[in-house]
Parts: C-alpha cells; sequence; structure tokens
C-alpha cells in the first residue's frame, strides 16, 4: 500500500514571479514526511501542484508511474482518486452537514448501499473523534472539528497519498499534539504516503521520516528527519530554532553582511541554542491501541535504543 | 482584471472554452437531476417576481408609446397589433435576459465564487469530481430551462399590461385591440423569442459560472467576480440580441 511520488525539477510562477524553481524529491511509499517553509514561500501552491490543480511551468511529478502534469483532464480526475487531501479550512461544502460531506466522495465515486455508506463514514468519524456532531453545518462549528471533519472525508475512499495542508494551523497546542498523534496512528493504520506541509517546529521534530525545507524559492533541503535535525546549513538551523538570527527575515530575505554579522554574534554568545536543540527529539510513536506494521516495530526499536544506553550511563 | 488587450483576449479564450467544456459535458452520464431541479427552483424563486414587476410597466410604457405614436399617424386600428409585435420579439426576450443575469447570474457567480474561495471547489477536483459536471452543467440547464417560462410569462404578462393600458387609460376600442393581435405578429416571432430566451439564458449561466469559478483574492474578490459577470454578460446579451434578430429578419419571412 501507499504510492511512491517523484518529483522532479519542478518550477513554478505566476507572471514574472518564480514561486520555486527546479524542486527535486522522493516521497518514499507509505512514510511521513513534512515540507517546512517560512509563510509565502508557495508550500500551499507545491501541494496544489501535486494533486494536478496548478500546471507547473517545467518538471515532472510522477505519482504510480503516471506523469501528473501531462494527463489530459479526465485522466486526471482518475489519479486523484488515488488522493486524500486535507485542506487548510477543511475545505468543507457550506450547504451540507458533516455527514453529508464526509458521505460525498462515497455517493459519487461508489455504488454501495447507504447502509453501507453509513457504516464507513461513521467509522471515519469516531476516528477523528467527530461522533455526534453528523448533522451539524460546518458553519456551526470550530476551526478544528472542520479541520478533523475534512480529515474524515479525505480518508473516506481509502486514499494511497494524503497531503496535509498546515493541519496545526489556527489550532492550540494540546489539539496539535492530539493531531500529531492521529496522523502518526493513521499512517500505522492504513499505511498510506503521509505529505505535511507546515511551519509548526514541533511537530516537523516528532512526526515525519522525512523533513525537507523550502526557502527562497528552493528546496534547500530533503531528506531523513536525523540529516535535517543535525544538520549545520544556516538556514535549516534558523527555521528549526525558530530565531532571528540567520538568513531568513522579516520580508523573506536578508542581506549577506547582515547575516555574517548576526551569525558571528551568534557565535559569541557560546552556541547560543538552546541545549539539545540539535539532539533528536524522540518520534511519536503509534498509540497502544494501534497494531503496528513491520515498518513502525522497526522505528520503535530505534526509538528505544538511545534512550536505553542514556539510561545506563546515568546508572 | 487587467486592462491589457491579451488580458481581454486570454479571459474571452478561456470563457469560450469552458463554454465548449460545458457543451461536451451535457451529455455525460449520470445527470446530476437533483441538482438541476434545486437550481431551477432557486432561479426560477429569485426571478418570478421580479419579472412580473418590471413586465407590467414594460408593457405599459410600449402601450403608451405606441398608443400616441398610432393616434398621431391614424392607425389606432393597428396599436394592438404593434404593441402585441413590440412585446413579443423584443421586450420579452431582453427583460428575460435582464433578469436572469441579474437575478439568477449573480447568485450563480456569488454562489460559485464562494465556494472557489474556500478552497471547496479545489477540495471537489480532488476528490475526483468534475465541476463543469457537477456544479456548472446543472446550472446552465436550469437557466435555460427558467429564461424560457419566464419568456413565456413575460409575453403574457407585458400583453395584458398592454390591453389594459391601451383600453382602460387611452380609451382604446378593446374589438380593435383584440382584432388586430395577429395582424403583424405570427407564430414564429413567440419560437424566435423563446429560442433568444434559451440562448441568454445559456450564456447568462456560462459567464456567470465563469466568473464565480475564477474567482480570487477573498470576499472581495467574490465581489468583483459578481460585478464584472453582471457587465460581461449584459454585453454579450445585448451584442447577441442583435445578432439573433438580424437574422431572423433574414430568415423568416415577415407579414404585410
Amino acid at each position: 500500500m501507499g504510492v511512491e511520488i517523484c518529483v522532479e525539477g519542478l518550477t513554478k510562477s505566476f507572471g514574472h514571479q518564480v514561486i520555486w524553481q527546479d524542486v527535486s524529491l522522493t516521497l518514499p511509499a507509505g512514510e511521513v514526511s513534512v515540507l517546512l517553509g517560512p509563510s509565502g514561500t508557495g508550500k500551499s501552491v507545491f501541494l496544489k501542484t501535486l494533486v494536478g490543480l496548478l500546471k507547473p511551468d517545467r518538471g515532472s511529478v510522477r505519482v504510480a508511474g503516471r506523469d501528473i502534469t501531462t494527463l489530459r483532464e479526465h485522466e486526471l480526475y482518475e489519479v486523484r482518486k488515488l488522493f486524500g487531501v486535507l485542506f487548510q479550512d477543511g475545505a468543507l461544502f457550506g450547504s451540507m452537514n458533516l455527514y453529508d460531506n464526509i458521505a460525498f466522495p462515497l455517493r459519487e465515486h461508489t455504488r454501495k448501499s447507504e447502509s453501507e455508506i453509513r457504516r464507513i463514514v461513521l467509522e471515519k468519524m469516531d476516528m477523528v473523534g467527530l461522533i455526534g456532531a453528523e448533522e451539524k453545518l460546518p458553519g456551526e462549528i470550530s476551526g478544528g472539528m472542520r479541520k478533523r471533519a475534512g480529515l474524515a472525508r479525505a480518508l473516506v475512499l481509502d486514499p494511497e497519498v494524503i497531503l496535509f495542508d498546515e493541519p496545526d494551523s489556527g489550532l492550540d497546542p494540546v489539539r496539535v499534539a492530539y493531531l500529531n498523534q492521529l496522523i502518526v496512528d493513521l499512517n500505522a493504520q492504513i499505511d498510506a504516503t503521509f505529505l505535511i506541509v507546515t511551519h509548526d517546529i514541533a511537530s516537523a521534530r516528532q512526526v515525519p521520516d522525512n523533513i525537507g525545507l523550502l526557502f527562497r524559492r528552493e528546496l534547500v533541503m530533503f531528506g531523513p528527519r536525523e540529516k535535517l535535525l543535525t544538520s549545520d546549513e544556516p538556514v535549516v538551523r534558523q527555521f528549526l530554532n525558530g530565531r532571528m538570527q540567520g538568513p531568513i527575515g522579516m520580508a523573506e530575505e536578508k542581506d549577506a553582511a547582515q547575516v555574517e554579522q548576526e551569525l558571528a554574534q551568534l557565535g559569541d554568545s557560546a552556541r547560543a541554542e538552546t541545549p539539545g536543540s540539535r539532539e533528536l527529539t524522540p518520534r511519536l510513536l503509534p498509540g497502544p491501541g494501534i497494531t503496528r506494521p513491520p515498518r513502525w516495530q522497526a522505528i520503535a526499536r530505534r526509538e528505544a535504543e538511545p534512550h536505553r544506553r542514556r539510561e545506563v550511563a546515568d546508572a | 482584471m487587467s486592462l491589457s488587450p491579451t488580458g481581454a483576449l486570454r479571459h474571452s479564450g478561456h470563457l469560450f472554452a469552458m463554454a465548449l467544456d460545458v457543451l461536451r459535458t451535457v451529455p455525460r452520464r449520470p445527470f446530476q437531476l437533483r441538482e438541476f431541479i434545486q437550481q431551477a427552483w432557486f432561479i426560477a424563486s429569485v426571478t418570478i417576481l421580479p419579472t412580473a414587476l418590471v413586465s407590467i410597466p414594460f408593457g405599459a410604457v410600449i402601450a403608451l408609446q405606441i398608443g400616441s405614436l398610432t393616434r398621431q399617424l391614424g392607425a389606432q386600428s393597428f396599436s394592438g397589433a404593434a404593441s402585441v409585435l413590440a412585446v413579443l420579439r423584443e421586450a420579452s426576450p431582453i427583460v428575460t435576459a435582464l433578469l436572469i443575469a441579474g437575478a439568477g447570474g449573480t447568485a450563480i457567480c456569488a454562489d460559485l465564487g464562494a465556494r472557489k474561495i474556500r478552497e471547496e471547489i479545489d477540495a471537489m477536483q480532488v476528490l475526483g469530481i468534475d465541476p463543469i459536471h457537477r456544479l456548472v452543467v446543472p446550472r446552465v440547464l436550469a437557466s435555460m430551462v427558467v429564461a424560457v417560462l419566464l419568456n413565456g410569462l413575460v409575453s403574457v404578462v407585458g400583453v395584458a399590461g398592454g390591453y389594459f393600458f391601451n383600453v382602460i387609460l387611452q380609451n382604446g376600442t378593446p374589438g380593435a385591440y383584440l382584432a388586430s393581435f395577429t395582424t403583424l405578429a405570427q407564430l414564429s416571432d413567440l419560437w424566435a423569442a423563446e429560442l433568444k430566451a434559451l440562448v441568454f439564458g445559456a450564456i447568462a449561466a456560462i459567464v456567470a459560472s465563469y466568473k464565480g469559478l475564477t474567482a480570487k483574492g477573498g470576499p472581495k474578490g467574490v465581489g468583483d467576480a459578481v460585478n464584472q459577470s453582471v457587465v460581461i454578460t449584459f454585453m454579450l446579451l445585448f451584442v447577441t440580441n442583435f445578432v439573433m434578430t438580424a437574422v431572423y429578419f433574414q430568415v423568416v419571412p415577415q407579414r404585410g
């Protein structure tokens, strides 16, 4: 289960403004990847390009061996059935209640009976903790609930790829923690390929297998979580530490001299990074009720090792 | 909207491309019957009352103008004939067009525009559903059907209003009015008017859908889209009306 997405040399611009250029990365099948980037670096545009809602200027996006960018409209609709997308605000249909919203893809694409649809919809609503809110309209519920309902709708066709557009924006830290746990649990249960676009560093440290960073119209780095969290690249360090000193400025970027100066000052104050910031944050593992597939068993074993060693050292 | 000539051309091209897409998608099954009925009901409900209220004074104005004109020319016996002709041929399709565009089109554009900026349309496409098939085609067909029916309503109300003003207020003779009813007008006038209404309904709905589906830039973008859709629709409708009228006179032999 889960399909690989292979992006090569992707470039997108609106008019004369280049959003990002020459982005190449591979989202491995069944793994969780996070795409980080300062606000306004075109992360959402990237997601929309992946599902063919926007056409790139150059480059290719291969999903299950088919290039999204060259498909005809009706073929595109077929390939899109592999995707589940959680939009920023849930993008629920305002005229339908939550139940009908979540049932919508089933009613449109399958010939399932109403009772079977009911079973699936209630199962997904239970998964995201929305039981009892079936009759509510999207306008009557909180942003967090809308997001969870959007997620339930994205899950209902058993997608092979799930894309999350800022799942944590506008949520309080507790809900973000629950949502992260939900994402990890889901990955263990349905084994689909996940891509999360966000600027929440805490989630990026805990959740994914791979991290990418978009900055200055380019993909600065993409690779396994460990590689980015321990990287010395100034942009990556600045972003992961959420500090002002570094190449990222308020208005997108700063001039080189200023960056040099700031980094030198930072060096003076004795490696001013908060202690442990370069350490690997423990990964979030699937909850106790979830049966872990082999991939997650391996991750759990790897996670357990260094901690055990440290405990031994302490003793 | 950019004012550059290429921008205008591009918009016209996209609009035309969408009209073709709609045409190509019409036969695709399953037909969205529910959406069609809901939309037809909705468009009818927002247009019927204003249409009736507009067509009464419209018929009255025509009756007054023709009443005094025929008196000046000494052709009072033709006042009925002329006023029926005017209402049937020109007034009713134009009134229908204005109301379909002004009441129905704006509602369609605002609805689709709001869905677009809330990313509902994107979500629908990602769920593998073509918004042209699911949303636009039912709206275009509903608008066409309602336009045809409205045209009938306007004709009846307009002619009745004309009769009332001519006979009651201008002291015309009911007999002469009714007797001259069919001296100039013929059945093909009615068909032509209904055909015009059908085309106007399609144009209004397609322009409104196009503007709604391409709305961007938040709530203000929806407002702009609605505004532009009304302006563009009106321009297109009056041009189309002229062309169809010109063709009609060439094709259908006139009486008298």
